[in-house]
């Protein structure tokens, strides 16, 4: 799960990370008055959205009055902001943060990950603020300093004040920014991080290291544990179909194509993608219904796929496990009845009871078209959505 | 032979007298060997009572003591799955399967390096994944027993259905199978394909490796680096997840391409280099693990 840069500095704030001060506003007549607040003659507003490189896209604005803070305001909230992480269609900003202007006198990086070969969490700080670490990772991968923290004994002050030094933080700002490091490691840890970055992380005129953004993704298997997080979702931020499919224990994520696949596990479910791909056609989605595959879930996941305009013909590949195919088939039979299913439909069905279940299909009085292996699916389905473009 | 479990491993049920614990032991009692191999579970404040004539035991080390099993397979709901694993791991089973999907990332952070700080001999495999099976011998976890057939080709997956489907096309094609491992799809697990492929590679009775990867980390680029060295039988492979897009999780926990790494096409550059013979096609993974041998 993901949280706004203004939640996730004050998840950060409460665990002692220096953040500049900050309030979150809804509407141009708050962000006013969030300024006026918050005094000071250079106030940042920001829009907030969960994806970076908002700056780029024109909605972080520095105002150094009152007026401008409104002019910036009253056009960056309500626009639709597109950054490399948006997608071409962007995001609508509904949420805006105003900052007081922070004195920089050094941008750095900061973030925390969980590194899979070490299985610890990992700090990787550099030199190189305001850069994307992967772009720095790939030019000068020497300019990237790592510590991997010991899960029983978290960050050391030792390795901490040596990797803030490493990245240019000054002598006598290195008690405070070990201090930082150290707040932001418990942060990651006591929440369930599964990302924390801080792009830039400042060095200010008094050589005082600042969290000038903060971005913090959550594991979303520990959010059971974590009500104050879950609290943080916002729900615009998501894609609908996402959110409805995540309700129906159905793991949905939309893609750019015309085909629809509906699938059990989800390696079989890319390796269906793939193969799409491979006969010449686009998935529309990645869709797991997970190893039961039951007729409620079914019927849903076609609900959404076909909600998609763009879906020309939907894929169903199923392998029946313990949940065997005659089951399945069943399922799928009622299920499609259920949605009055308007676009080209294949199937295939392998596993346990396969023949009977490939008979319930056969005799269902639906249209669809059956298929032995997952290439002949395939190819059945991307024929079936040409002909139906060129109709 | 085969790799991690045989016929004459005795096995506990962890989570035994939940629904899928339950179910799954009995489809497992079914399988081969299983009424001889399954010999005890364990819920704890459950003892005394039994599964489909299984006992159940309050703690692995009773049931341990009690049953002298080696092996065990977790079904312990999420929140109490990596806690299941510290007390297998404590008490000294040689292979511990934790079938058990959606445990906090943290958890199992703690529970490697507690296992690395004891150097643990437990192989633990998993989180989130199918099990292992050896064919026509036994079966831990919830696979399909009957699309196998004994054989001499290793698989290793991360995946659940899909390993279902290789093995379904190595058995149509007359490919049997020494064992077949689902490592799991979570970003920290036990055991990585280099693991299995090591294990494979020294047992004499698999003459060749088919693994399934999918996209995110660098599982496979290690294990591709090490069979390049060292591998002396054909590997096959396919790696899921061309088409998927940065940045968005593909179902499984780790199944995401993060920070420019972890993408399929690396994978298979990596593997090819390896002179691992690579398909695309995921209806043709038999057939190129029937290539490779040929």
């Amino acid at each position: 799960m993901n949280v706004h840069e203004y939640q996730g500095k004050e998840i950060l704030r409460k665990y002692g990370v220096a953040t500049p001060r900050g309030v979150a506003c809804f509407s141009v007549d708050e962000a006013v008055e969030a300024a006026n607040q918050l005094g000071g003659n250079v106030w940042v507003v920001k829009a907030q959205i969960h994806a970076g490189g908002r700056g780029k896209g024109g909605g972080v604005k520095v105002a150094t009055d009152i007026d401008q803070v409104r002019e910036y305001a009253d056009a960056i909230l309500g626009m639709t902001l597109v950054t490399h992480q948006t997608g071409p269609e962007g995001k609508l900003v509904k949420r805006l943060y105003i900052e007081e202007g922070a004195d920089i006198k050094e941008e750095l990086y900061v973030g925390m990950v969980v590194d899979r070969v070490t299985q610890k969490v990992v700090l990787m700080a550099s030199s190189e603020g305001g850069m994307e670490i992967e772009e720095v990772a790939k030019n000068s991968p020497e300019k990237i300093h790592k510590v991997t923290i010991d899960p029983v004994n978290g960050l050391l002050d030792q390795d901490a004040r040596e990797v803030a030094a490493k990245i240019g933080v000054p002598e006598v700002g290195l008690d405070q920014a070990v201090s930082f490091l150290q707040g932001l490691y418990k942060a990651f840890w006591d929440t369930d991080c599964s990302l924390a970055e801080i792009n830039p992380l400042i060095v200010t005129g008094d050589d005082q290291v600042l969290a000038l953004d903060a971005k913090l993704n959550f594991d979303s298997n520990a959010l059971y544990r974590h009500p104050e997080i879950t609290e943080y979702r916002d729900l615009d931020e998501e894609d609908p179909a996402e959110i409805e499919a995540s309700e129906w224990g159905l793991s949905y994520i939309s893609l750019d194509g015309n085909i629809g696949c509906l699938v059990n596990g989800a390696g079989l479910a890319m390796a269906t993608m793939d193969i799409i791909k491979l006969y010449g056609g686009e998935p529309a989605n990645f869709l797991d219904v997970g190893g039961g595959a039951e007729t409620e879930q079914v019927a849903e996941a076609f609900k959404i796929m076909l909600d998609n305009p763009r879906v020309e013909g939907i894929l169903v590949n199923i392998f029946g496990g313990i949940m065997r195919c005659d089951v399945i088939a069943e399922g799928l039979v009622a299920a499609a009845k259920e949605v009055n299913l308007t676009v080209p439909l294949v199937v295939r069905l392998e596993g346990t009871n396969v023949k009977k279940g490939r008979e319930i299909l056969a005799n269902s009085g639906i249209d669809l078209v059956t298929a032995g292996s997952m290439a002949d699916a395939a190819e059945k389905i991307v024929a079936a959505t040409k002909d139906t473009q060129k109709a | 032979m085969s790799i991690l479990i045989n016929k004459d491993s005795r096995v506990i049920t962890q989570g035994i007298t939940g629904n899928t614990g339950t179910f799954h032991t009995t489809q497992c009692l079914d399988y081969a060997f299983g009424n001889e191999c399954f010999v005890a579970g364990v819920t704890p404040g459950k003892a005394g009572q039994s599964v489909e004539g299984v006992p159940v035991f309050n703690t692995v080390a009773e049931a341990k003591g009690e049953t002298g099993a080696n092996v065990s397979v977790i079904y312990v709901p999420p929140k109490f799955a990596a806690a299941a694993i510290d007390e297998a791991v404590d008490a000294e089973l040689d292979v511990v399967i934790c079938i058990t999907e959606g445990i906090p990332v943290r958890d199992m952070v703690q529970t490697r390096d507690r296992m690395r700080k004891m150097n643990s001999k437990t192989v633990l495999i998993g989180p989130n994944c199918p099990g292992v099976i050896t064919p026509d011998e036994i079966k831990i976890g919830i696979m399909p027993g009957y699309i196998h057939k004994k054989g001499p080709i290793g698989v290793i997956s991360r995946s659940g259905t899909l390993t279902y489907e290789v093995v379904h096309q190595l058995t149509v094609l007359g490919l049997g199978q020494s064992t077949c491992v689902g490592i799991g799809g979570d970003p920290v697990n036990g055991t990585k394909h280099l693991d299995v492929m090591r294990w494979f590679n020294d047992d004499p009775e698999t003459e060749a490796v088919i693994m399934c990867g999918e996209i995110g980390g660098s599982d496979e680029e290690e294990c591709a680096a090490w069979v390049k060295d060292n591998m002396t039988k054909p590997v096959a492979a396919f790696i899921a997840g061309v088409t998927a897009p940065p940045g968005k999780r593909m179902g499984h926990a780790g199944a995401i391409i993060s920070g420019g790494t972890g993408s399929a096409q690396a994978k298979i550059e990596a593997l090819e280099d390896a002179g691992v013979h690579v398909t695309r096609n995921p209806s043709e993974m038999g057939s190129t693990m029937k290539e490779a041998l040929a």
